[in-house]
């Protein structure tokens, strides 16, 4: 990590690795990552720059037209529209959602052990461990405007959640697919936080808010952004939600990912697609800068 | 570790007149625990209803309810000629990319977590922004180009080298966090013995890493199991094609949803995994951070 | 190795090129491993045993495949046949078949719908049948069987690239039961859009009923385009694509959206059923239950949606119930090419890999699945319109709706410009139709579609206003 190092696993060498040994501990990951992941990656950075398509006469002569996808990407309505909607899912069902939903049940779960314990986080996980395909059907089953699950519990049959409310619906679906991860990850860094600590503040009066302010939050802000940050990274370029409203009605739910497989496969247009892709990776760098600056910030009041 | 804890529970027995209101503070905060644990339940368990449901249904339908029990479409399911094996080839997808995700990256983030490798964070975090595009839709020329270079076009192996290859940079991410965590000392003193480093790696190190293994190893089966586009685009003949695109087979002659079809394929497609995390997660435990406590 | 072997190998190996050389030098018109003994064929087509068109893939599989081996082998060529299915959503499949042909890869006989020939052709992925196979193709009996329109769907710039496999017509469909109650004919065949409108107005009184369902939006994709925008664009005279341009805000297009306008904006549509992800199947099941007056939809509703025996929304009495009529011109002599009615068509069609190992002996292949006998074979039964006249006749005999097509339908149908961006003008074309359904006034949604037409085809100097 920049700035302040860690008490811990910072030690040059601990266990006697050496320069040499360490890279060949690295060689097998990195070989694997160049092929399968910078070279595709940066030949799909190549054709962003190209008029590319897979099939048409753009597909026999493909030409290179240099920053012209670029601009038409930004100045095109349909992207940044998408941008915007991204930009609210990931607010709203990552660091609100996930994060939010994901702590308040890290903490109510925090000193049991029982079976109650067991069961919630089961259910937490077992959403997100099943399958895209298999979990976008079940929620098309429970939000279906005449049949839906939902409507017959709630007694409002014909209410169309997929139609009126495509952004709320798809931010719902993915705070409950992902919760797990940071349930976990916040269980694991209560648990560092020392009971004795939380008993003195208690004996002295403070509420479950003030608890929670001054001395849990201190302690686990770092894993607090850590965590935001990878999943803001994965739910920006989450593609599920696809399986659920395709992107509909009429692009209102269409976030980024979503929109660059339209383009890609059903237009056909890879050039353009990959300029999107580009652009996409771009922006996702200053989200991770954004919360390293907060992480490296914090770091140093620590 | 104070023994205010030890006392905390026995404050509540014993009425005395100022801590009246704090004790009903403490017993509505209770109360209020177990309601909000009972809707978190609630919200995760409902969409599963039908999955529950649905597959035992004579005539399944979008509502998830109370079905005419029959183990019919089970039958039926058989009956389709790539149903099973696609099953098969999913787990060996899964279980080669696992396999290869959680040593390489296991190798490479305890290199990195241990040497001070110029640059590695830059490293790191670039690697994981690249990793997002890979996963992209608009990556699917490069990759089918690369494969088709490669001769790894129709080969299970291709698709397990492709999907490790998106899939490490995450894992390292993970797993060098994991042995950030781990204090140093025993290495150290394993290393005054005079112990190799691999040795230290496979007797001190993975054992005590152990629950953060199994997490990036459950967490690349997960993504490996889902994955449709990969093995679509790469794999001939639905008879190694893994269960992610034999889902999308499953239409009627027309090409509607077969209901009967989908959701008990769906059931199981998701056995496995769903037996395999529990597996995992009641041996090695089950953790996305943190080692050892401080 | 010792020296010995490598020396022999080397001997061995430049025999062999001399004597490849010469084989080629001598005949290089002939199409390579015309006179192999031993050959392997691979067929790939959108179809899957257990899913998708899964008649079609058992016909291959079980019919073709051992059908032909048997007639190689009596040959004396041993031939190895093998069926590649795929059964999933158009759009993938056809991202497949290309990134294959793009490789050089792929199968030898390979199905797709015919209107992707022209952007694979511009693409370079697939070239005349002729060149491919030889003069043989020329002299195939089958062209005579399939009417020069049907053959269209197979070419692109006068060229022929492969053998349609069929073609359909698009019509009116209507409840003769609700049309009774609402005081309208059994026998209903409107000669001007206003008769559908007023029939939907009667059918309004009718209560749970929606009165017309014509596809809208981009829920529906390409059943939006070609059910809905499309016809009634050529009822109105227009063509999507016509002399190197295509159409932008024109009279036509104005026309076609203030239809939609004038069902949706009046209560004689459901607009949230254009919506939804599954609304085409609703729009089965709804007009299967009654709750539908009129529904503008292809031949596939009747022989596979409301089928009494093998439907997906099987109506038990379809041949009493269900009425179809043709599409109207907005007004009698309105519509393209001077028609009082019109409709839209397409279909599938097989083509060769240009870099089929075996071309010619793909060709046989191709030929004998479309040959008369296959063609009947593969129907197993079931009644539909193919490319060939001859099993038409046949088996279209008893069909009074299949041959109302024939005779009626297809002679004033049209059909789609095969090139590589009418996929996204169909897009701009379906969400012009979702404006004008959720109240945007026709000219407005004309505008904006014509934006962005301008956007895809590269400049408003390819688009007509």
């Amino acid at each position: 990590m920049k700035g302040r190092r860690r008490a811990t696993g910072a030690a040059p060498d601990a266990a006697g690795l050496g320069r040499a040994r360490a890279t060949g501990f690295l060689v097998p990951g990195m070989v694997l990552i160049l092929l399968f992941l910078v070279v595709p990656a940066a030949w799909t950075i190549y054709l962003g720059v190209t008029n590319y398509r897979l099939t048409g006469l753009a597909a026999a002569n493909p030409e290179v037209v240099g920053l012209d996808n670029y601009t038409r990407a930004l100045t095109d309505e349909r992207f940044r529209s998408s941008l915007v909607l991204t930009l609210q899912f990931v607010l709203g069902s990552a660091v609100i959602g996930q994060a939010g939903l994901g702590f308040a049940i890290a903490y109510a779960l925090r000193d049991r052990r029982g079976p109650l314990r067991r069961l919630v986080e089961g259910f937490v996980l077992l959403s997100w461990i099943l399958p895209s395909s298999v979990v976008a059907f079940l929620w098309i089953a429970l939000l279906d405007r005449d049949g839906g699950t939902l409507n017959a519990l709630l007694g409002i049959p014909g209410t169309a959640w997929l139609l009126d409310h495509p952004m709320l619906s798809i931010i719902v679906f993915n705070t409950w697919r992902g919760t797990a991860f940071s349930m976990m990850l916040y269980a694991a860094a209560l648990e560092n936080v020392p009971r004795s600590h939380l008993e003195t503040a208690r004996l002295a009066g403070a509420g479950t808010w003030q608890q929670l302010r001054d001395v849990v939050f201190p302690r686990i802000r770092g894993h607090v952004l850590t965590n935001l940050l990878l999943i803001s990274l994965w739910t920006f370029n989450d593609f599920a939600p696809f399986l659920i409203t395709a992107g509909g009605p009429e692009q209102r739910s269409e976030i980024l990912p979503v929109y660059v497989y339209k383009v890609a496969l059903s237009g056909g247009e890879l050039g353009f697609g990959a300029a999107i892709s580009f652009v996409m990776l771009l922006i996702n760098l200053v989200i991770a800068l954004v919360y390293l600056r907060m992480l490296g910030r914090r770091k140093e009041t620590a | 570790m104070s023994t205010a804890t030890r006392t905390a529970p026995a404050r509540t027995d014993r009425p005395a007149p100022g801590t009246a209101p704090v004790a009903v503070r403490h017993v509505l905060s209770r109360i209020g625990r177990y309601v909000f644990l009972c809707a978190v339940l609630g919200f995760f368990a409902l969409p599963l209803l039908w999955l529950a449901t649905a597959p035992f249904d004579e005539t399944p339908t979008i509502t998830a309810s109370l079905p005419r029990f029959t183990l019919d479409n089970f039958r039926a399911l058989l009956d389709n000629p790539y149903a099973l094996s696609s099953l098969l080839n999913s787990v060996y997808l899964a279980a080669g990319t696992a396999v290869l995700v959680v040593t390489f990256a296991a190798l490479a983030a305890y290199a990195l977590s241990r040497v001070r490798v110029p640059g590695r964070d830059a490293l790191l975090y670039g690697l994981l922004l690249l990793s997002s595009i890979v996963t992209g839709t608009a990556t699917m020329v490069p990759l089918f180009e690369l494969a088709f270079r490669l001769n790894l076009i129709d080969s299970r192996l291709g698709v397990i080298l492709i999907l490790s290859g998106g899939l490490l940079p995450a894992a390292i991410f993970i797993l060098k966090d994991f042995m950030d965590a781990t204090p140093t000392s025993y290495e150290e003193s394993a290393r005054v013995f005079g112990a190799s480093p691999l040795q230290i790696m496979r007797h001190i190190v993975v054992p005590v890493v152990r629950p953060g293994l199994a997490t990036v190893g459950v967490w690349a089966v997960a993504n490996v199991w889902g994955n449709f586009l990969v093995p679509f685009l790469l794999l001939r003949g639905p008879e190694k094609a893994p269960a992610a695109v034999i889902m999308y087979t499953l239409y009627t002659e027309g090409g509607q949803a077969d209901l009967r079809l989908l959701s008990t394929f769906s059931l199981l497609y998701s056995l496995p995994v769903a037996l395999m995390f529990v597996f995992v997660s009641s041996r090695y435990g089950f953790r996305f951070h943190g080692g050892i406590k401080r | 190795m010792s020296a010995k072997p490598r020396h022999a190998l080397g001997v061995l190996a430049a025999f062999t090129a001399v004597a490849l050389a010469a084989t080629a030098c001598g005949d290089s018109s002939e199409p390579a491993g015309k006179d192999a003994k031993n050959i392997t064929l691979t067929i790939a087509a959108n179809s899957i045993v257990g899913g998708k068109n899964s008649a079609g893939a058992e016909w291959i599989e079980k019919w073709v495949i051992p059908r032909f081996v048997e007639a190689q082998k009596a040959k004396g060529v041993t031939a190895k046949v093998t069926f590649v299915p795929s059964g999933v959503d158009d759009e993938q499949y056809k991202t497949k078949i290309a990134l294959d042909l793009r490789s050089k890869g792929g199968a030898d006989v390979i199905a797709l719908d015919g209107i992707w020939v022209g952007e694979f052709v511009q693409a370079g992925y697939l070239k005349p049948l002729s060149d491919v196979a030889g003069g043989e193709v020329d002299s195939w009996e089958g062209w005579s069987q399939i009417p020069e329109t049907v053959q269209g769907l197979g070419s692109f710039e006068g060229k022929r690239y492969g053998i349609p496999l069929g073609t359909d017509g698009r019509v009116l469909y209507y409840n003769k039961k609700l049309f009774a109650q609402a005081g309208l004919p059994a026998e209903w065949q409107p000669t001007s859009w206003q008769e559908i409108l007023d029939a939907g107005a009667k059918l309004k009184t009718l209560p749970g009923v929606t009165p017309i369902q014509i596809n809208a939006g981009t829920a529906m994709g390409e059943a939006t385009t070609m059910q809905g925008a499309l016809p009634l664009l050529a009822g109105a005279g227009g063509e999507i694509y016509a002399d190197g341009k295509w159409a932008g805000a024109t009279q036509p297009v104005k026309d076609m959206l203030d239809f939609y306008a004038k069902v949706y904006g009046g209560g004689l549509g459901d607009p949230k059923l254009q919506q939804e992800a599954k609304g085409r199947d609703k729009s089965f099941a709804e007009f299967a239950a009654g709750k539908i007056g009129i529904l503008a939809e292809g031949d596939y509703f009747w022989r596979s949606v409301v089928n009494p025996t093998s439907g997906i929304a099987k109506m038990a009495d379809r041949d009493t119930t269900v009425g179809y009529a043709l599409i109207p011109a907005k007004q009698p002599g309105a519509g393209i090419r001077g028609q009082d009615f019109v409709s839209m068509s397409g279909g599938g069609v097989r083509v060769l890999n240009p870099h089929s190992k075996f071309p010619s002996q793909a060709w046989e292949l191709l030929s004998f699945m479309h040959s008369a006998e296959g063609v009947k074979a593969e129907l197993a039964g079931e009644k539909r319109i193919t490319a060939r006249t001859d099993v038409n006749k046949e088996v279209l005999a008893g069909d009074p709706m299949l041959s109302f097509i024939t005779e009626k339908v297809l002679p004033v149908t049209a059909y789609r410009p095969p090139l590589a961006v009418y996929p996204q003008v169909s897009v701009a074309l379906q969400e012009a139709t979702a404006a004008a359904a959720s109240g945007t006034s026709a000219d407005q949604a004309a505008a904006a579609y014509q934006k962005k037409v301008e956007g895809i085809v590269g400049g408003p100097g390819n688009v007509t206003s």
